[in-house]
């Protein structure tokens, strides 16, 4: 983990790099000797404060690509309508994309900020029972950009975890931005003591989009988060009016398919491409209210089905594991 | 003797004449399609180009370009980029190429990739260039303000072009990509809406998959210069995911036609500014 302390130079490693007091950014820092002592690498008591606060939440979902606009966040916020359907369930969607959070859009809930409050880190409410929480709500403007480095996105990830009042929940559904960075390896950290279900990955059929995800798979590997299974997101398009299917993405390489096989991944599911998607996502609608009958609506629905099913058998094997 | 003294003078970048970044708030909008495309059809109007693919995590442009996994080599003047073809008509430099495993994820944090962009903006021997194109992965973090404050201790941005597809979703991630440029005042050359519209193989009825307008209604709004759109073409993705030159194989294209009108409005506003 990386901090910044609030007098930090702008370049500053964070205080528990193994940069940290040695990098010429640190010259004339006031914490540079204690920083170049080492005294700051201890580990951060935030992962322990933040695995409290998760003992009231049972399963934590993260929803990753290493490929951006695959439909992560439009994944995220239907598998949360999904699960919040069932009014006895508590849900909450939470979105780490620092730099480009479309969560509160593809809710219903853009301008709800509340201005002047930006230390105000209660959730939205969609529904009683789904709450969301996104840095979007924490800016004034639609045109506001932030121009974070690593460090200070690592910091409000780490403030969205242990600060933000989650009460009890079912679900946690953690929305990320794509890649294998600073926001990936934060979460991970960040919630090492506390039991991640698993990711749910999403691709789109292309190559392109499959060459990046694999690199996501690797990392999962690589920190040990479980992977529950790929989604297969832009799976064709039916043509409203001849209704022939045409590959807009192409599977030239197998599509998630035959990457799920390589890898001995589950294939949650394909999810075809309809237009009336990213209009709900525009609106702030749920796509699975808007257009139930549509073949999209049935495959989101088995896919949610497949997740649930899977994060019940995890806790029936953690219990009889005792 | 003169290619030290430009080093001395100049750095790695004395004798390209125009530097472009392609940016998006957004992913997946295709900027490594469109920097590909706009190469390729600077090229073939005869422009000399080079593509430097700053997405540590996700770089495309090399399978894009069909180049697979060249060994970069180092000469006196740093990396040599990996030209396309025997004419040195398209250079590219890619973090792609120095993964040993294709597959291997770069898990870095911020200060990490700043200084490897660091390296990559001053360390590739480009030689001559008309035009060269930055590839940027989504976002306004590490990675864009590392390539652009190390393009400026060389003087060497002309502008930005952003791109989008045409639903809120993407221009409302674009928005804020333009705060960006104008808190780092770098130059917007324009936006260019991709997806633009599916025109059906079998019937010809266009679907607007991803909305429509938003691209042109961004601009109006941000008063930015609207460059043009770019329609979804199965025919373009595939080219893509093959690594083909979709300029040599479909000519005739409205796609070819909407990239080339891009690219030569590109071109006068940079020759022009």
């Amino acid at each position: 983990m990386a901090d910044i302390p609030s007098d930090a130079p702008q370049h500053c490693p964070g205080t528990a790099s193994e940069q940290a007091g040695k990098t010429s950014a640190c010259q004339g820092c006031p914490n540079q000797n204690l920083c170049s002592s080492g005294a700051t690498k201890a580990p951060d008591p935030a992962i322990e404060e933040i695995a409290e606060k998760m003992l009231t939440v049972k399963h934590k979902i993260l929803v990753l690509s290493g490929k951006g606009g695959v439909g992560k966040s439009t994944f995220s916020a239907h598998l949360a309508h999904a699960l919040a359907s069932d009014a006895t369930k508590e849900v909450a969607l939470l979105d780490v994309d620092i730099c480009g959070p479309s969560i509160p859009r593809i809710m219903g809930l853009e301008g709800e900020q509340v201005a002047g409050l930006s230390l105000c880190l209660s959730p939205r409410y969609v529904e009683d029972n789904l709450a969301v929480m996104s840095i979007g709500f924490l800016l004034s403007s639609p045109d506001d950009a932030v121009i974070w480095r690593g460090p200070k996105k690592n910091g409000m990830i780490k403030q969205f975890l242990r600060d933000v009042d989650w009460g009890e929940l079912d679900y946690l559904i953690v929305d990320t931005p794509p890649g294998t960075s600073d926001e990936h390896l934060s979460i991970v950290q960040y919630l090492s003591s506390a039991r991640i279900d698993g990711a749910v990955i999403i691709t789109t059929p292309q190559e392109v989009s499959l060459q990046d995800v694999r690199k996501e798979i690797r990392f999962c590997q690589k920190v040990q988060l479980p992977i529950i299974g790929v989604v297969e997101n832009m799976s064709g398009f039916v043509c409203p009016k001849c209704k022939n299917t045409s590959q807009i993405f192409p599977p030239t390489t197998g599509g998630a398919e035959r990457m799920c096989e390589e890898m001995n991944l589950t294939l949650l599911g394909r999810v075809p491409l309809d237009p009336r998607i990213g209009k709900s996502c525009d609106e702030g609608k749920s796509f699975l209210t808007e257009v139930p009958d549509s073949p999209a609506a049935a495959a989101y629905h088995s896919i949610v089905q497949s997740i649930q099913a899977y994060c019940l058998s995890h806790v029936t094997r953690e219990e009889s594991a005792g | 003797v003169e290619r030290w003294v430009m080093m001395l003078q100049g750095g790695n970048l004395a004798q390209v004449q125009h530097v472009v970044l392609i940016l998006s708030g957004k992913g997946g909008v295709g900027k490594s399609t469109l920097t590909t495309e706009l190469a390729l059809a600077l090229r073939h109007s005869g422009k000399k180009v080079g593509i430097l693919d700053v997405d540590l995590c996700g770089p495309s442009i090399p399978r894009m370009l069909s180049v697979g996994k060249p060994e970069v080599h180092q000469c006196d003047l740093g990396w040599v980029p990996v030209y396309t073809d025997a004419q040195k008509s398209l250079a590219l430099m890619s973090i792609g190429f120095l993964l040993e495993d294709p597959d291997e994820a770069v898990v870095w944090r911020g200060p990490k990739k700043t200084a490897l962009i660091g390296q990559f903006v001053s360390d590739v021997a480009w030689g001559e260039l008309d035009v060269l194109l930055v590839d940027t992965p989504p976002g306004t973090s590490d990675e864009h303000l590392a390539v652009l404050e190390n393009l400026k201790k060389q003087h060497k941005v002309d502008g930005a072009i952003l791109i989008t597809t045409p639903q809120a979703v993407s221009t409302g991630d674009v928005r804020r990509e333009i705060t960006f440029c104008k808190k780092t005042g770098l130059r917007i050359l324009g936006i260019v809406e991709n997806m633009s519209g599916f025109v059906c193989p079998h019937c010809s009825e266009c679907s607007n998959i991803f909305s429509k307008g938003g691209g042109e209604e961004l601009a109006k709004l941000t008063g930015s210069v609207y460059l043009g759109s770019v329609p979804l073409d199965p025919l373009l993705t595939t080219s893509i995911e093959e690594g083909k030159d979709f300029i040599q194989t479909f000519p005739d294209s409205a796609t070819f036609s909407a990239i080339n009108s891009i690219a030569q409005t590109l071109l006068t506003s940079i020759q022009n500014p």
